[in-house]
């Protein structure tokens, strides 16, 4: 019975690994697009990506060199995924709760990783329970730990409220929207649960990763149901993440880099020219007459694009 | 133009129960039940516009689709019809439809078919948060009271739940429900011509959905798949400006002698011989145009002409096929269409062997053939592009032209076209260019401005498209936020036509629409509003023109 949490833990992390690794490689696999690019795009430097601006306002772009700023990057991703400024921007009524709910799990995920620290260092450092580091750092998984829980519950209930109340989110909800939302409250609650009424200041929860890292698999016995409950909820809901659309976080990735701020320019001689020439020999099977109209053979992207069956008509 | 008069029939029992339902919550599943229209705006329900034109009473009446229309054609999303699509006969035929509709989604989610888009398809079906941000960046559902109707996220979402209920089977516990018949394939069709395309509302939305893009994946299952296609666009539109060489209808004979003529006025009017070149092997740059201003607006090239000549460049038009009108409607509906017009432009530029092409006021022009084709260009084909407003402000900037500002004494705002501006990122060398050639103090910025602005209510086709009421649909909803914005810059100043005010807008669709709500809201006799582009503002202030180049009263 004892072994129930920790192979579920284990098992969650493995789903969620693989699953966030999967969805990684499918975005990472899929063709180059056509450019799609919205501004302002944050890498672009000398000052242009305040106003919106783009290297091609320069006379002869394609004879200067371009001016790319990470720095411009991290300057809008940073605010962005910690304070989800362009929600805080354009809908602050959602942000008032989704902020809340977004910071909570980012200080949830510190907490954890610092617990994860620690169980390394105690693992590989025989000194360090008795040391003034495993103390700094205890201190902090318990600011973290609160601190998260209360702000992802906070949030999460609401955005269920608005979820069931809100003119214009109530028709677009569906019952998992609604699920997924009580289910951050129920683990969320169940940990809160854990640290109030068991657990003040995060040692049993703490003990279990350090058991989880090393692999001893021990018995807990202070608050076992409820950290059985809570453990088996926050790993179901670590493994339940990335298989619904809350991966949103991989997809946003790919939406700015890959899409938004993707301005890439095909030079000749490049290695987006290269890649060209395979993509537009692939088949093209839509079916209207402009397209595919009395043609039996194969048609692909180069046929399709070079005929020019209007012209034709009148021949 | 079918049912335009100008005394609209009485309002129907069914209209008033129509307008009833308005404050009432259209569901996602709406789409596919009923056969009447969803929604019907009376002009109550919107917004009203700054003075002069804030009275009720004020406003242009609102046509109705006549009954024959109705009868014919798919009517039943907002009493209006942009795509014309017959109404089926037998319920084979719905079933027919509904099938191809089905296989063109599926083939838009295919590699092979649809690698163009699939990524950032992929983004936006698979991770919506469903948290309405993007409608109030929608001019449109903003200046429809906010209609669910005409929501970014309604179609998205419909689209979305067609997608995961019959492609991929998945649960609709999960996805949401919704019912799939002919009349939601329909509605969801007409439904995608209720956006410009502008991706104003992508550019708010915190995971970077882009509703937009999703509008225009379903046009390409309408006409890459189905053959449903908006006759302005396609048929009199790509078809033919690949067919004889532009959408206007004009052969190279044609259009050789309009310019002809063009420049014969223009050395008239500006006192400076005008001689346009054509086909020249060798030059440096290879002019498009849109020819709509060739049509509409001659005064656009041959300005062009002037300032293009009086700097001593190297430069040519091409009267190859389609190489005298850089429209590509393609950009707006159909990837074929799209990728045959852009290969046209450059197979022409590549014959001629010049070093770049310079695309003239057309911001669709812009997008399509220097961003949007980039990546199908190879080898002798691959030619840099240009926007003319760096080539115009590297003459500015050269001093081979003085302008005199004093000449351009009168109020000017700046539209800024969104594929030229939203989605190229060519904001400043406009601006810089006005204040070269306009008083200080008489430039005034919309709010917002520059790549925040909103569409002028022409985008994506929409200034062409009027077909029945469709027109005045635009007017009343798409292009309304715009002419606010003007209103609200000229704001300061009397509002007769005794105190003529300039809209600059550096793009030809774009001029359509402003020409059209000027027009529609007569604000040009009533407010001294009038437009033009770019490029006459700065004949006009060129030292040694001897006349007046802006003609105020002509459009």
């Amino acid at each position: 019975m004892h072994m129930i949490p920790y192979i579920v833990a284990y098992a969650a992390v493995l789903v969620f690994v693989v699953a966030v690794i999967s969805r990684f490689v499918m975005f990472s696999r899929l063709p180059m697009h056509l450019r799609w690019e919205l501004y302002p795009v944050a890498h672009e430097g000398g000052k242009k990506a305040v106003y919106g601006g783009s290297y091609l306002e320069e006379f002869e772009w394609w004879t200067k060199p371009r001016d790319v700023s990470v720095i411009g990057e991290l300057k809008v991703m940073i605010p962005e995924i910690f304070f989800l400024v362009a929600l805080k921007e354009h809908n602050r009524k959602m942000w008032n709760s989704s902020f809340p709910f977004h910071f909570g799990l980012y200080l949830v995920i510190t907490c954890t990783v610092l617990m994860i620290l620690s169980g390394i260092l105690g693992a590989i450092w025989a000194d360090y329970a008795v040391g003034g580091l495993a103390n700094i750092i205890a201190k902090i998984v318990t600011i973290t730990g609160v601190g998260g829980l209360v702000l992802g519950l906070f949030g999460a209930l609401g955005l269920l409220v608005r979820r069931l109340s809100a003119r214009d989110l109530k028709p677009f909800t569906t019952p998992a929207d609604l699920f997924n939302l009580v289910f951050f409250i129920a683990a969320f609650g169940a940990a809160l649960a854990l640290f109030a009424t068991a657990d003040t200041d995060f040692t049993i929860v703490g003990g279990f990763v350090a058991n989880l890292i090393t692999g001893n698999m021990v018995a807990v016995d202070t608050g076992a149901t409820l950290l059985l409950v809570t453990v088996v909820l926050l790993s179901v809901l670590l493994a339940y993440i990335p298989l619904t659309h809350m991966s949103h976080f991989v997809g946003k990735f790919f939406a700015y880099h890959s899409v938004r701020w993707n301005d890439e320019p095909n030079m000749p001689g490049s290695e987006t020219e290269k890649k060209i020439p395979d993509l537009l020999m692939q088949n093209i099977t839509w079916a209207a007459p402009h397209i595919n109209g009395n043609c039996d053979k194969k048609k692909t992207w180069a046929d399709a694009a070079t005929e020019n069956p209007a012209a034709q008509e009148d021949k | 133009m079918e049912n335009q008069n100008n005394n609209p029939a009485p309002m129907t029992d069914r209209q008033r129960d129509v307008s009833r339902k308005i404050s009432e919550i259209v569901e996602l599943t709406d789409i596919s039940q009923g056969d009447g229209p969803l929604v019907d705006i009376p002009i109550e329900d919107q917004i009203p516009l700054p003075p002069p034109f804030d009275k009720i009473e004020d406003e242009p009446a609102h046509t109705p689709l006549t009954d024959e229309a109705r009868k014919k054609y798919e009517s039943d999303l907002d009493m209006t019809i942009a795509v014309n699509m017959p109404r089926p006969e037998t319920n084979e035929d719905e079933e027919r439809l509904v099938k191809s509709f089905l296989s063109g989604m599926t083939k838009l989610f295919e590699e092979e078919n649809n690698w163009l888009f699939l990524e950032p398809l992929i983004i936006s079906v698979e991770h919506c948060a469903k948290c309405q941000t993007c409608s109030d960046a929608c001019h449109i559902y903003e200046e429809s009271g906010g209609h669910d109707v005409y929501r970014p996220s309604y179609r998205s979402e419909i689209f979305r739940r067609i997608y995961y209920k019959y492609i991929k089977g998945e649960s609709t516990w999960v996805h949401g429900d919704i019912d799939l018949n002919w009349t939601a394939v329909a509605r969801l069709i007409e439904m995608s011509y209720r956006c410009n395309v502008c991706r104003r509302c992508a550019q708010t939305c915190p995971i970077g959905v882009d509703n937009a893009l999703l509008a225009r994946e379903i046009r390409k299952i309408a006409s890459q798949e189905m053959g449903i296609t908006v006759q302005e666009l396609h048929e009199a539109g790509s078809v033919l400006q690949q067919k004889v060489g532009s959408s206007t209808g004009m052969n190279a004979l044609v259009v050789k002698d309009n310019l002809e003529f063009i420049d014969e006025d223009t050395s008239e009017r500006a006192g400076i011989e005008v001689e346009t070149p054509w086909d020249v092997e060798g030059a440096d740059i290879l002019l498009i145009h849109n020819a709509g201003e060739i049509m509409a607006w001659p005064e656009n090239p041959g300005a062009f002409a002037v300032l293009m000549n009086a700097a001593g460049l190297s430069w040519t038009l091409s009267s190859d096929l389609a190489a005298y009108d850089g429209i590509n409607y393609g950009v707006w509906y159909d990837d074929v269409q799209f990728a045959r017009t852009a290969m046209l432009h450059m197979e022409a530029a590549r014959k001629l062997g010049v070093k770049k092409i310079i695309l003239g006021e057309c911001g669709h022009a812009h997008k399509a053939l220097t961003v949007i084709a980039d990546r199908l260009l190879t080898g002798d084909m691959n030619i840099p592009r240009e926007s003319c407003m760096t080539m115009l402000l590297d003459i500015v900037r050269s001093g081979k032209i003085k302008f005199d500002k004093s000449r351009n004494d009168f109020p000017v705002t700046l539209h800024d076209p969104c594929n030229m501006v939203r989605l190229m990122g060519i904001v400043s060398p406009q601006r810089e260019i006005i204040n070269a050639v306009v008083p200080e103090g008489r430039f005034r910025e919309m709010a917002p401005h520059g790549v925040e602005n909103y569409c002028c209510g022409g985008g994506s086709g929409f200034a062409i498209m009027s077909k029945h009421n469709f027109a005045e649909w635009r007017h009343r909803f798409t292009g309304r936020r715009k002419f606010r914005q003007v209103l609200e810059a000229f704001g300061n100043e009397p509002m007769d036509k005794e105190h003529p005010k300039y809209i600059c807008a550096p793009c030809s669709n774009c001029k359509g629409q402003l020409r059209d709500i000027i027009q529609y809201y007569d604000a040009w006799n009533k407010a001294g509003i009038g437009y033009g582009g770019l490029v006459e503002l700065m004949v006009n202030a060129m030292e040694g023109v001897e006349h007046d180049y802006i003609d105020w009263e002509w459009h």
